[in-house]
Parts: structure tokens; C-alpha cells; sequence
């Protein structure tokens, strides 16, 4: 059995990078700190696929895992990142319909603060909630997801993933499609894979794309195929069926029609381009299930595996600069 | 106190002019009696005389405040008459115009008398109403124009609610056109507005904020002025803050349609910006603008594009700010802060003194069809004794307003109000209160 966690350390010597006690988006890190998550994250691959997968990097450290938007995905994820690094983990769901005013919001993270928790996740319907939270607490504090805004360890985890398939995570050309106006998976990616020097290229209808997009330094394309030729990856964005009924797009089959993947769209791609999704899918309105379950290209299932390792990997850096930050208050 | 006060040695602000000149200025029975050069050397033996030496300082006429909110009737832990006219008084503001939108609203003319009544009983300076445009701000009937005319109603708008159907805003402007009244309108499209809390750019779409196109003002702006040049009203804007509706502007200024408008001072000193890291303070209704907006807002208030600069006095409790940027509620106090914010523009180079006052007080009172706004024998001793040089830095705790939400906390300020007369009668004294 492994009690101690991997060692984050590059092997030179040299401090390690993410220096961070938060992590609320991608925007503020380096190209250091995103490869040091990712080093740390292969080597929890590789420990979440053996019998015994616990270890102790916060033992003795609680975790709350505190969501005032639905997502069972997202959640149970960092549940089990929590638990194997040996957390007590706690969730709180609060429903939007429960919080009627942000100063619930407010007033939640006192009380959460007066209970000494050492890593709070939120995942929050406003963007800039997090932040806002992070403000009242002490604690670690780490965004899975503030309206639009940000979703980081989403985009650390497609980072993972594409590196492990590619072999890199740069200079590949990546198309992310769909709803780019309503998501924080396309913002928090656009910054990760533009940091990391890839080519990324956006493919919408005008009424899914966020005012000037373009000058996150991406190609912007109307026309699906077109932004899929040569792609190494093509990652797909969930569109809501609430945005399908002629408030966005005109219909959900005009919307498959042109912004749907399938088979003969792919084609454009690279032979080896994997498709992408962060879930929960909408099979036949973004994604034809043929591509979706198609074992050659699809790493959706993938996905959620690194998941759970990226964010294991984010919470014991986390927890090294708590004990670290403590050991030298200590010393003081 | 004799009725008669010598303010001498002061540096006097003709905003009706345009001229700075060295001088004394005479106030009796609350009224400007003369003023110029030589005027303490003539009057020295002058008995019965209460004598204030400005030490070289400015005076001004007060500033007229053409869209205030105070939270009486329905919102008093918000701003009283009492804390909103000490703050007026402690920002030169000598008559503030409060807006319509209090709870119930003013669409009744006994919520004026309401109003005059209490602002007599506790407020130091001046207060003017408008009355609300249509019943109940709804947008649909109008209101009692001619009765709330005849209690006092200096213009009439549904203060920050747009009024979206053009069919209630022609009938609206061609009933107050017959009262010669004033329609004061929020010119923001509100299909467009509704959902937004950032101007749409890549700066909204960054911060994962819902974005208002700018161009919602200049749509809304041109439908008024279609509609001006129907009716024939005279129509002010209360607050434009973008290129496009500037220019649409100016396209009516030339075509001679009776329009003018406001900008208020904080479009004019801070752009989109200062809302990074979601700091709800700086959440306005319109929103905070790019900064070649801000530059252009400027220059029309330079060239006289823009008639009237206002505070949009908004104050709001501490917990409706300390909220996710969208939910927060939007707006800031601004008696207090508008002289010392918009001297940023004169030290800036973009325009002198006169020119300043000329939109803080001549422009608007002419507007509204008050005596005030104007540094003339016989004019009203409204005045606003400043030094615009004074460093300070600003301590929200320390606003006399009821809210203290304000953009400039802890920010450097540069020019201070030293004291302010009503009527002739002082009732601000920085020098007493720092002293007491």
C-alpha cells in the first residue's frame, strides 16, 4: 500500500510550480503550474487503476464539497478524489430554490468557515460567486464551475486527456463546438489550450458566441466542417434544450443538422482526432450517438477517468501549500 | 446671524460667462446683492456685515442635482431627507432633484406635499421633484401630469425603467408637450437591457457576465428622438454614456429638435474595467462603458454635447452589493463625491471651472426652470465655496449618506467642498465640523 503521495518535485530539483492556496480559474496560471498538475494527475492514473487506491495526502483534512447548482458528475468526482487522498469529505447541496439571496451565500461561507474545513469546492450558477466566497473563507478553495465564467479542473482534465492520446499538448489543433456563449468548459479551455500554444478554433452559429470571442486569439467558423478540417481534437459543447426552441437556434434538428457531429463531419478531421465531451451528452442534438460510442474516436469515458485524477491532483497541491503554509507559521 | 455675509477675496466661477475672476461677493437677504473686485475694500467700515475670507478659494453657484434618489417615501433605511441633504450639502449640491421612484411612487401629488413637508422639516438644501411619467412607473397609463405639475413636478420620467411601448411614450410626450413640461426619459432598450449587468464585449464575455450591447442606448435613444420629432416635447436624456447614442445626439442637436441630455459623473471618471474581479460597486444601470466611450462622454460634456453632468445619487444597503455580481443591485452614492469626482476632468485639462459649473448648475437649472445655477446679483446665494486642489482620500465610512456604496472608497480625491451656502445661509461648514 502507498501512504505518502506521489512526488510532485520536478526531478531536477527545482521548486515545484503552483504555488497557489486557490484555484479559480485557469486564467492567472502558468504554463508550470499546469504541468505540474498534469505530471502529478498521470501518476493517479496509474494508482486509480490498482486494487488499492487510498493513500493519505489529507488525512486529517476535510473537504466540503458545496454545490448550489445540480451536478452529480462534477460532484461525485471530486467525492472520490477526496476520499482516496484520504479526506473526510462533506457535501452540501443546496438547491437555487433554497437560496434566494446571495447573502446565503455569504452567510454559508461563515458558517462553513467557523467549522475549520481545510478545502471548500463550490460550484455556483453566478459567475463570480466563487470568488465572492472565496473572499469570507480562509480555506482552500477550489471552483468546479461559476456560471459562465470558469470551470478550470474541467479544462485540466481535457488537458490530461489530450496530452495521454497525443502525446503532447501542443501545437495540435483543437475545434471546440457548439454552445461557447452560455459555457465556462469553452472559456476555461480556450485560455488552457491557448497558454499551452495549441490552435483553437471554435465552430457556432453567431447566436452562440460570446460578444468578441475572437480576441481569446481563436478562429472563429460558422460552418462546422470547415473548423473540423485537419483538427486533432474536437471537443463538443452540451447545448441545452431550453436554447433549442427558437431562442438560440431555430430547432433542435436544424441545430443537428448543422452543428451535430457525426460520422461524415469527422471525416474532415484527422484520421486519429478524438472527440471530446464534457457530459452530460445530448445524443442526436450535439453528438450522434454512432460518434459518441465509437471506441476508436470517442475518450468521453476517459474523460471522467481523468478526472478524478486531476482533481486529486489539485487538492493534494492544495493541501502541500496548506501544510506547508502552517509549517511556517509554526516555525514563526 | 445678520442677513447680510461679504464672502471676499474669493476666486468667482461665472458658469453664465464663462469667466474666473478675483473678487467679493455680497449676499443679502439671501439673494446675490453685487459682486466684483474692490467690493470688501468699498464695504470695510460696513457694519452688521458677517464677513468669510475664502483665502483666494473658489465660489461657484450650487450644484444642481438632477437625479437623486432618496428613499422617502418607502426606503428611508436607504437615504433620508435628513442623511441625503447633509451629504448634498457636504457636496456643494444646493438643490437635488429627487426621482419618482420611491415606494408608493410619485404619481400622486400628496407624495409631494409628502415630500415637501418632510424635506422642509430636515433636509438643508433644496429639493425639487420629478413626477413620475406614467402610473405607478408601469409604462402603460400616464400619470396626473397637470396635477403633479401644479404641486411642484419639475419633469416628469419613469426614472430607471425605460418606458418600452412607443405608442404610451408619444401620448405621454405630445400630453406633457401641451404642459410645456419636461419628459425626462432612461433611453435603454429593455428587451436588451433586462438580461444583462456588463456592456457585452470581450470584457463581459471574460468574466462569463450576461452583456448589454451598447448599442441598447442608441436604439432607444433614436426611437425618443423619432418620437420628439412627432410630438414636439422637449426631451432630456438622464444619462447617455456611449458613442452611438452621442452621435445620435448630435444628429437631433443639428436637425434643432428641442433635446438635451445628462451624463452622470461616474460614466465620466471610470470605464468597464473597474468591474474585474466583480466588484459590485462598480455596478451601474447603464453599465460602465468602454474607455473610448468614457473619452467621448467627456469631450460632449467639453463641447457642450452633453448639457447636465448628474450624481445619480443611488444608495443601496450593504447586503443588496454583497451579492454575485448579477444579482447585486446596481448604482452608487454620488452627492458627496460628484464635485471632487468631476474635477478629475478639469485637472484632466478636458474643460475649466466655468465650464464644469456650467453643466453642474446653470445648465440644469435653466432646464428645470429654476432661478438658481447662476453667480448674478439677484440670483439666489446658492453657492458652493471649494478648494479644487485639496488632496484627500475618500473613507466611505466618513459619507454622510445613509448607504455607503460608493466606487471611490480609499481612492485619491483631489478638490474639496469648504463650505456651501443655501439661500444665503451656510449649511456647510468644513472648517466647523473638523474642528468640533
Amino acid at each position: 500500500m502507498t501512504s505518502a503521495s506521489p512526488d510532485a518535485a520536478p526531478p531536477d530539483g527545482a521548486a515545484p510550480a503552483f504555488a497557489h492556496r486557490r484555484l479559480l480559474g485557469i486564467e492567472g496560471l502558468s504554463r508550470d503550474d499546469v504541468t505540474a498538475i498534469l505530471d502529478l494527475a498521470d501518476r493517479y492514473v496509474a494508482q486509480n487503476r490498482r486494487a488499492d487506491k487510498k493513500i493519505d495526502a489529507l488525512r486529517g483534512m476535510t473537504q466540503i464539497n458545496l454545490f448550489f447548482e445540480n451536478s452529480t458528475r462534477t460532484q461525485a468526482s471530486f467525492e472520490i478524489a477526496g476520499k482516496r487522498l484520504g479526506a473526510d469529505v462533506m457535501n452540501m447541496s443546496l438547491q437555487t430554490s433554497s437560496i434566494k439571496k446571495g447573502e446565503t451565500l455569504l452567510d454559508t461561507a461563515a458558517t462553513l468557515n467557523a467549522m475549520h474545513p481545510d478545502i471548500i469546492v463550490v460550484r455556483h450558477q453566478h459567475s463570480g460567486a466563487v470568488a465572492l466566497l472565496a473572499q469570507k473563507v480562509n480555506c482552500a478553495v477550489v471552483n468546479a464551475g461559476d456560471g459562465r465564467h470558469e470551470h478550470p479542473t474541467q479544462a485540466l482534465l481535457d488537458a490530461l486527456t489530450i496530452r495521454r492520446r497525443k502525446g503532447r499538448l501542443r501545437r495540435l489543433t483543437v475545434a471546440i463546438c457548439g454552445d461557447v456563449a452560455h459555457s465556462r468548459v469553452a472559456r476555461s479551455n480556450m485560455i488552457l489550450l491557448g497558454l499551452m500554444d495549441n490552435r483553437v478554433r471554435l465552430a457556432a452559429p453567431p447566436t452562440l458566441l460570446p460578444p468578441d470571442v475572437g480576441r481569446y486569439g481563436v478562429e472563429v467558423f460558422h460552418d462546422m466542417e470547415e473548423a473540423l478540417e485537419g483538427a486533432d481534437v474536437v471537443m463538443m459543447l452540451r447545448l441545452q434544450k431550453e436554447r433549442m426552441d427558437g431562442a438560440y437556434v431555430p430547432s433542435q434538428r436544424e441545430y443537428f443538422h448543422r452543428y451535430g457531429l457525426d460520422h461524415r463531419k469527422l471525416a474532415r478531421a484527422r484520421p486519429d482526432a478524438i472527440v471530446m465531451h464534457p457530459g452530460p451528452m445530448n445524443r442526436g442534438v450535439e453528438i450522434d450517438s454512432l460518434v459518441a460510442d465509437d471506441i476508436d474516436r470517442s475518450v468521453i469515458a476517459e474523460q471522467v477517468e481523468m478526472g478524478v485524477a486531476v482533481r486529486m491532483a489539485v487538492l493534494d497541491l492544495l493541501a502541500r501549500n496548506i501544510r506547508a503554509e502552517r509549517a511556517q507559521e509554526a516555525a514563526r | 446671524m445678520t442677513a447680510r455675509t461679504l464672502l471676499t477675496d474669493a476666486r468667482l466661477i461665472d458658469p453664465e460667462a464663462g469667466t474666473e475672476t478675483r473678487g467679493d461677493l455680497l449676499i443679502e437677504n439671501g439673494r446675490i446683492a453685487r459682486l466684483g473686485a474692490g467690493l470688501a475694500a468699498a464695504m470695510a467700515d460696513a457694519p452688521d456685515l458677517r464677513r468669510i475670507d475664502c483665502a483666494g478659494r473658489a465660489l461657484a453657484p450650487g450644484i444642481v442635482d438632477m437625479r437623486v434618489f432618496i428613499g422617502e417615501p418607502g426606503a428611508r433605511h436607504r437615504e433620508s431627507y435628513r442623511t441625503g441633504g447633509l451629504a448634498a450639502a457636504a457636496g456643494g449640491v444646493t438643490t437635488l432633484v429627487a426621482q419618482p421612484d420611491t415606494e408608493p411612487p410619485v404619481d400622486d401629488p400628496a407624495v409631494i406635499e409628502f415630500i415637501a413637508r418632510r424635506a422642509a422639516e430636515v433636509c438643508p438644501v433644496r429639493v425639487r421633484v420629478m413626477g413620475a411619467l406614467t402610473r405607478g412607473l408601469q409604462g402603460r397609463q400616464m400619470s396626473e401630469m397637470g396635477f403633479l405639475q401644479d404641486a411642484g413636478a419639475v419633469a416628469f420620467t419613469d426614472a430607471d425603467r425605460p418606458v418600452a411601448d412607443p405608442t404610451v411614450m408619444a401620448r405621454c410626450m405630445r400630453y406633457a408637450a401641451s404642459l410645456g413640461a419636461l419628459v425626462v426619459h432612461h433611453p435603454q432598450e429593455p428587451h436588451f437591457a433586462r438580461a444583462g449587468c456588463a456592456t457585452a464585449g470581450f470584457f463581459s464575455t471574460k468574466l462569463g457576465l450576461p452583456g448589454v450591447p451598447a448599442m441598447a442606448e442608441r436604439m432607444m435613444l433614436e426611437r425618443d428622438l423619432a418620437l420628439v420629432e412627432m410630438t414636439g416635447a422637449r426631451y432630456h436624456a438622464d444619462m447617455l454614456s456611449t458613442r452611438g447614442a452621442l452621435e445620435a445626439l448630435r444628429r437631433a442637436r443639428a436637425q434643432g429638435l428641442p433635446v438635451t441630455a445628462a451624463a452622470s459623473v461616474h460614466h465620466l471618471t471610470l470605464n468597464e474595467f473597474d468591474i474585474a474581479d466583480y466588484r459590485t460597486f462598480f455596478k451601474f444601470d447603464p453599465p460602465l462603458r468602454a474607455e473610448e466611450d468614457r473619452a467621448a462622454l467627456v469631450e460632449a460634456v467639453a463641447e457642450g454635447l452633453i448639457d447636465v453632468i448628474v450624481s445619480s445619487h443611488l444608495p443601496q444597503d450593504e447586503e443588496l452589493k454583497r451579492l454575485p455580481f448579477e444579482q447585486a443591485a446596481p448604482g452608487a452614492v454620488g452627492l458627496e463625491t460628484l464635485l471632487p469626482a468631476a474635477l478629475q476632468m478639469v485637472h484632466a485639462g478636458a474643460m475649466d471651472l466655468p465650464t464644469l459649473f456650467r453643466r453642474l448648475s446653470l445648465a440644469p437649472a435653466r432646464l428645470l426652470g429654476l432661478d438658481c445655477g447662476r453667480l448674478a446679483p439677484g440670483a439666489p446665494a446658492d453657492l458652493v465655496l471649494f478648494d479644487p486642489d485639496a488632496p484627500w482620500v475618500l473613507d466611505r465610512a466618513r459619507l454622510r449618506s445613509r448607504s455607503k456604496n460608493t466606487p471611490f472608497d480609499l481612492r485619491r480625491m483631489q478638490g474639496r467642498v469648504l463650505a456651501t451656502f443655501v439661500g444665503g445661509r451656510q449649511v456647510f461648514d468644513r472648517a466647523a465640523e473638523e474642528a468640533a
